[in-house]
């Protein structure tokens, strides 16, 4: 018999770990077998729901603090409860958006090398390279002051600098100092409101590295070095030929989506959710995360839980009006002329069916003659009878 | 089916296959309508419902005695019909105002037409040909498209007459070009445009004529639907509904009156719009810029769509959650010598609940004696139901008449009583452990009791906690109580797969204090403790013979509750030394080889219910079955509770206290880090600091303090640990066994309780730049953000005893925010998920039969049926 690759992949284990012969090995094949078969999950089994319970039961356990501080140098990153529901409702971005950017082997054995990296990449906007940034009210522009220092400590050079507020800033007016640069916007009439809105445009001018990554921090992982940052930018970190692009990863599911497809996707949101989970202590069999992000993904693209995602794509009128805002979907169901064909569970608790799950999916035949009393014909005849009556009604 | 037919109640056969959604038209409301409403007024002077009025008998009735005029049938049997008033003038249907006006703009005032142009109105419909005239994505994607790019023209591309601009003055006033576009007018329009152009607009020809969203004919929802209350003073109170109705009646007939007596156009305008606004606050009282229709007293109506609104509305309150029979709930308390899979129910519950049982010839003479019986005595029968479906109160008076007329075919409801399966359930129901079957045990007293082991699926305890209980009523569903819902089938939860049933507390403690005692038992000690578990025979060889006595280790005791079964494993106190196996000085070397304890402690990790713990518990499933282990359960806590009751444990005040050099070292330890801050805050002030990389000078000096404190807290509270080392210290011998308790706990009550938080950071808030007013702004020493050098035994000073109590609101706050929070994550994640399970062909799919996996997990195993997640092999089977 063949099995699925996480029991073959125990076995294994289990066979090294005891030291088995082959005989013996042979019998654990046979024996698992036996075991396999009782293990299998019975159809009709409400999977989804103990799933549901499964994620939704610790999260009474689950702490509320938004932010994380683990040990002194870490990120901070969102944990606990907003950042499970954050990843179950399919937000758009993370709060707290973080890379972890592996290296290639030749880049990832010294400290010097990851930094190096590290603050290559990291997003330098004009203002972390300044020492002011002045509105000039006389001349109606906004003068910035390099910092030598700082230039310096990002590699990069004052004509740099110069070159990419000329390219960021292609209709204004440039004129350029001994580390100063001064910007003019073009309009004709330049108020003074305008200008103290322009500053704040050029204090966040890009500059140098890879946009989106706001902190960089070098961490040792076992025996090699890896880039931990806040911030996410995973298309062009993928790009960079220093990068490990296999193991390198973002906490945002939709830009993996974007970038690496859905199955990237789901899987991000298994491990995200896995580990905040485990993070706090909280023990969940990954196959309740699987089965969650295989239904927030299965059309191809990420619906979240809740009204506007998986709940509110269901087919059936009722199940949706049972959940949030029953009005709407009464009304334009009506509109629509919407059918319900009571497939789904909730509208068979509504009109007091069984559910077609669980037990509520068996479905008895017997064959009339088993029953002994009845011969076939005459439940033919009757079938017959019955059949005319239905006629004669219609 | 060969149900006897008019037996019991009557067996629906028919299901419902389907339910249509669409709006009434005018002759379909004429159609169920019985009668038309006419007469505000709703008795006459006997209180007698007046015909035509909205009490009309024809609707139903909710009297008892009188007949419902239309099906003859009494009270509770008629269903209710609907009657309609034929309003005097249309009005418009406030929720439809949106999509009115959305049509209105988008069709040809003169034709009626879509406003696209032929060509491309040809080939619209062609691209949704496909659908049939019914409404899908793809048809409201086309019809979107319309709607927005129709807007704008002004001039028919059918007709060529010029369009004018349709405004919309909320709440339901359409105005044209300065005019007002009465709701006839409307009408017109609407019934202009043609069936083929409706698909374009989102509406289904077949169940959605626009015209019909222009009210002429209101249908008037039956008397049951609206049931007046009698007030003791015997006066009527209508319903909400019937009054809003009233209103409506009223004004439609003055209205019709003025109309026919010729009354001046305001008079009747302003009618008109009273008509609008009492049938718009019919449908919902809570439309923007429309004041919602006061009762009385001053209290708005609650009318239709409050009424199916909400979590108190019709669709979650009665549709998707039901009232039930049968059921008790009263408060818990404990009983350790119930057996796991039992409850105890107060007899005064266990006469009030019962179970049919149906006669028949060979069960006739034990099931008469419970009439003879009833129903004051226990065990009785409280009703007797007779083929024909009559409900009988068996009772002194009717007794006689009952018996003699008992035969077979008769059903007898019993009470309750010792063995019957009963489901038992405490909110919240966060999993599916939260409602498990229990065998009944009917008790004296007035709670339900319930072993300890039990307590935890169900998240219990006694401190008033109040749980439901529901006795099944059909042998099917005593069957699925049995297999699927019995706390033995139970006991693995499918969140991690491993026990959630297991010994708690005492009965740990008990265990740890057995396995680990190093005096032996004597003969008549050990037959003692073996007989509370219901052993009568000793260990096979003594441990030690004295002087002719046998004597028997606590090992030998503890081998005598277990079954056939092999367990390496060690104990919670995860050993930091190198294990040396069975020679382990601490006995953290867990081994049971064939169902004897060779070495180790038994403790939580063995035997425990929390997650990855219970680990001796999974051995016994995994070799024999679920049975086996919650027979082991209930002996292991039987003999842990034995073993405490003889050896005796008491914590003690002393417990947590340390020595004097013990505390000099705390203190030492303390000064060294404030030493160590100082240092840290006077490189910062001399700029020598160097920031870590991306964080500011702040944060890093920050974040060094942190770093110190915790080393320096840490520090305390493994020196506690290092004089705590009595072997007879109960509060420590406690943590060790995961009984109760942490080394954590240890060392808040003995060392210190070190730093506080809010939200995560150190307390910074309070005063300008510091916490409270003893300290000095800006001080960002330990002392002034909330480290706490006092332990909860020496106790604290005034300002750490504020900063705890912050911590102290802080929790509660974070606690009141999550629970709500989870809640509503939990409802939206069952919702999203209710309908997903596996089918024959064992891939797992949706209510609509889209596949979700194409096997369960990837490899189709059952959490709740493996090993902690992986396929569950008993390795004894190998060897």
């Amino acid at each position: 018999m063949e099995f699925p690759k996480s029991v073959e992949d125990q076995l294994k284990a289990l066979k090294e770990d005891m030291k088995l012969n082959k005989q013996q090995y042979e019998n654990l094949l046979k024996l698992a077998e036996k075991q396999y078969a009782k293990a299998r999950v019975v159809p009709g089994e409400a999977v989804g729901v103990i799933a549901a319970q499964s994620l939704g039961e610790p999260g009474t356990q689950l702490t509320m603090r938004t932010k994380w501080l683990a040990g002194a140098r870490e990120m901070t990153v969102t944990q606990g409860l907003p950042r499970l529901i954050e990843i179950f409702d399919a937000k758009r971005e993370p709060t707290t958006p973080a890379m972890e950017i592996y290296l290639k082997s030749s880049h990832a054995t010294s400290e010097s090398k990851a930094e190096e990296i590290a603050l290559s990449i990291v997003d330098v906007k004009l203002e972390d390279i300044t020492s002011e940034i002045n509105v000039d009210l006389a001349k109606m522009r906004v003068e910035v002051y390099l910092d030598k220092n700082k230039v310096k400590h990002y590699g990069v050079t004052e004509k740099y600098v110069q070159n990419m507020v000329k390219e960021n800033f292609k209709t204004a007016k440039i004129t350029t100092g001994d580390m100063m640069i001064g910007i003019r916007p073009k309009e004709e009439e330049v108020d003074l409101r305008k200008l103290y809105g322009f500053r704040v445009k050029v204090k966040e001018t890009h500059i140098t590295g890879i946009e989106g990554i706001k902190q960089v921090l070098p961490v040792k992982v076992g025996d090699v070095w890896m880039i931990k940052t806040a911030g996410s930018n995973l298309r062009e970190v993928l790009a960079m030929k220093e990068v490990d692009i296999e193991n390198t990863k973002t906490n945002d599911v939709f830009e993996t989506f974007s970038v690496l497809g859905i199955e990237a996707a789901r899987t991000v949101i298994v491990e995200e959710a896995l580990d905040v989970l485990r993070n706090q202590g909280i023990e969940v069999d990954p196959r309740h995360l699987m089965l969650l992000a295989d239904a927030m993904t299965n059309t191809g693209s990420i619906r979240g839980i809740g009204r506007y995602g998986i709940s509110g794509a269901k087919s059936s009128v009722l199940a949706r009006a049972s959940f949030e805002v029953p009005l709407r979907h009464l009304f334009n169901a009506a509109m629509y002329g919407e059918s319900d064909e009571i497939s789904s569970v909730i509208e068979n608790v509504m009109i007091n069916q069984p559910i077609p799950v669980g037990t509520g999916i068996v479905k008895l035949k017997i064959e009339s003659e088993a029953m002994g009393k009845k011969k076939t014909e005459e439940a033919k005849e009757e079938k017959a009878e019955k059949k005319e009556k239905k006629e004669k009604k219609d | 089916m060969m149900m006897d037919e008019g037996t019991f109640n009557e067996v629906v056969r028919e299901k419902i296959a389907s339910i249509d959604f669409g709006m009434l038209s005018p002759d379909m409301v004429k159609k169920m309508s019985v009668v038309k409403i006419i007469t505000p007024e709703l008795y006459d002077a006997d209180g007698y419902p007046i015909d035509s009025s909205l009490m009309d008998l024809k609707m139903g009735v909710i009297d008892p005695g009188l007949r419902c005029r239309t099906c003859g049938a009494k009270v509770r049997e008629c269903p209710g019909h609907f009657g309609f008033i034929e309003l005097a003038r249309p009005v418009l249907h406030i929720r439809y105002v949106p999509t009115i006006y959305n049509i209105l703009r988008s069709t040809c005032s003169t034709c009626g037409r879509v406003l696209v142009h032929p060509n491309e109105h040809a080939k619209l419909l062609e691209k949704i040909s496909s659908t049939n005239g019914e409404v899908n994505e793809k048809v409201l994607a086309v019809a979107a498209h319309v709607i927005n790019k129709t807007k704008t023209i002004r001039k028919c591309p059918w007709c060529e007459s010029k369009q004018d601009k349709v405004k919309l003055m909320k709440p339901s006033i359409f105005v044209e070009s300065g005019r007002k576009l009465t709701p006839i007018d409307v009408r017109e329009r609407l019934e202009r445009i043609p069936d083929a152009d409706l698909p374009l607009i989102a509406l289904n020809a077949r169940t959605a004529r626009p015209e019909w969203m222009v009210i002429t004919l209101l249908p008037v929802p039956p008397v049951s639907v609206r049931p007046s209350i009698t007030l003791e003073s015997g006066e009527r109170s209508e319903d909400d509904l019937t009054h809003k109705l009233g209103d409506i009646v009223r004004t439609n007939q003055r209205l019709f009156e003025n109309l026919s007596a010729g009354a001046p156009e305001v008079i009747i305008e302003d009618l008109w719009d009273l008509l609008q606004y009492h049938v718009t606050t019919l449908f919902s009282n809570n439309v923007a810029q429309v004041p919602p229709a006061r009762h009385r007293s001053g209290r708005p109506l609650k009318t239709l769509e409050e009424r199916i609104k909400g979590k108190e509305g019709r669709f979650r309150r009665n549709l998707a959650g039901k009232r039930v029979n049968f059921s008790a709930r009263t408060v818990i308390s404990p009983d350790s010598q119930l057996r796991i899979d039992q409850v105890g129910v107060p007899i005064k519950i266990a006469k009030e609940l019962t179970i049919p049982e149906r006669v028949t010839e060979w069960n006739m003479a034990h099931l008469r004696k419970f009439v003879e019986d009833g129903p004051d005595k226990y065990p009785s029968a409280n009703y007797v139901i007779t083929p024909d479906g009559k409900r009988k109160r068996v009772s002194d008076e009717t007794r006689d008449v009952i018996l003699a007329e008992l035969a077979p075919g008769y059903i007898i409801e019993r009470h309750l009583m010792d063995g019957d399966i009963v489901l038992f359930n405490r909110q919240p129901s966060l999993h599916r452990m939260s409602i498990m079957a229990h065998y009944v045990k009917v008790l004296p007293f007035k709670t339900f009791r319930l072993n300890l082991s039990a307590v935890v699926p169900y998240n219990a305890d006694f401190d008033g906690d109040e749980m439901n209980l529901h006795v099944p009523q059909t042998e099917e569903a005593r069957a699925e109580a049995e297999l699927l819902l019995s706390i033995t089938q139970n006991i693995v939860t499918p969140r991690y797969g491993l026990p959630i049933i297991g010994c708690s507390q005492d009965h740990i403690m008990g265990l740890y204090l057995l396995t680990k005692h190093k005096e032996f038992f004597s003969r008549q000690d050990a037959a003692e403790l073996l007989s509370r578990v219901g052993i009568f025979e000793l260990p096979e060889k003594p441990g030690k013979t004295l002087k002719d006595e046998p004597y028997y280790s606590g090992k030998q005791i503890f081998s005598m509750i277990l079954p056939e079964v092999d367990y390496e494993g060690s104990t919670k106190t995860v050993p930091k030394h190198v294990c040396k196996k069975e020679d382990c000085q601490f006995e953290d070397f867990v081994k049971i080889s064939k169902g004897k304890l060779v070495s180790g402690l038994i403790d939580s990790k063995a035997i425990g219910p929390e997650a990855g713990k219970g680990k001796l518990i999974q051995a016994i499933i995994n070799r024999h079955s679920m049975e086996e282990a919650v027979e082991f359960i209930q002996k292991a806590s039987l003999l842990g509770i034995a073993t405490l009751q003889k050896l005796g444990f008491t914590t003690l005040v002393t417990d947590t206290d340390l020595p004097p050099e013990a505390r000099q070292e705390i203190k030492d330890t303390f000064d060294f880090a404030e030493k160590k801050v100082d240092e840290v805050l006077e490189e910062s002030k001399k700029g020598k600091l160097k920031p870590y990389p991306g964080r500011t000078l702040r944060e890093t000096v920050e974040f060094k303090i942190i770093e110190i404190i915790n080393r320096a807290r840490n520090k305390t509270g493994k020196i506690a640990e290092r004089y705590i080392v009595d072997e007879n210290n109960a509060t420590m011998l406690m943590a060790r066994s995961g009984a109760r308790g942490s080394a954590m706990n240890i060392a808040l009550m003995a060392a210190a309780v070190g730093q506080v938080h809010i939200r995560g950071t150190r307390i910074y808030r309070g005063y300008n730049e510091r916490t409270l007013p003893h300290f000095e702004q800006g001080n960002i020493k330990p002392a002034a953000r909330g480290f706490i050098k006092g332990s909860y035994k020496t106790g604290l000073n005034p300002y750490e005893f504020f900063f705890n109590a912050i911590t102290g609101r802080d929790s509660i706050m974070d606690t009141s925010m999550r629970t709500p929070k989870s809640g509503y994550l939990q409802r939206r994640l069952i919702n999203a998920m209710q309908d997903l399970s596996v089918t024959y062909d064992n891939t797992v799919r949706s209510a609509s039969g889209t596949i979700v996996q194409f096997e369960y997990g990837a490899d189709g195993i059952d959490v709740s049926k493996s090993d902690n997640g992986k396929l569950l092999i008993p390795k004894e089977e190998l060897r």
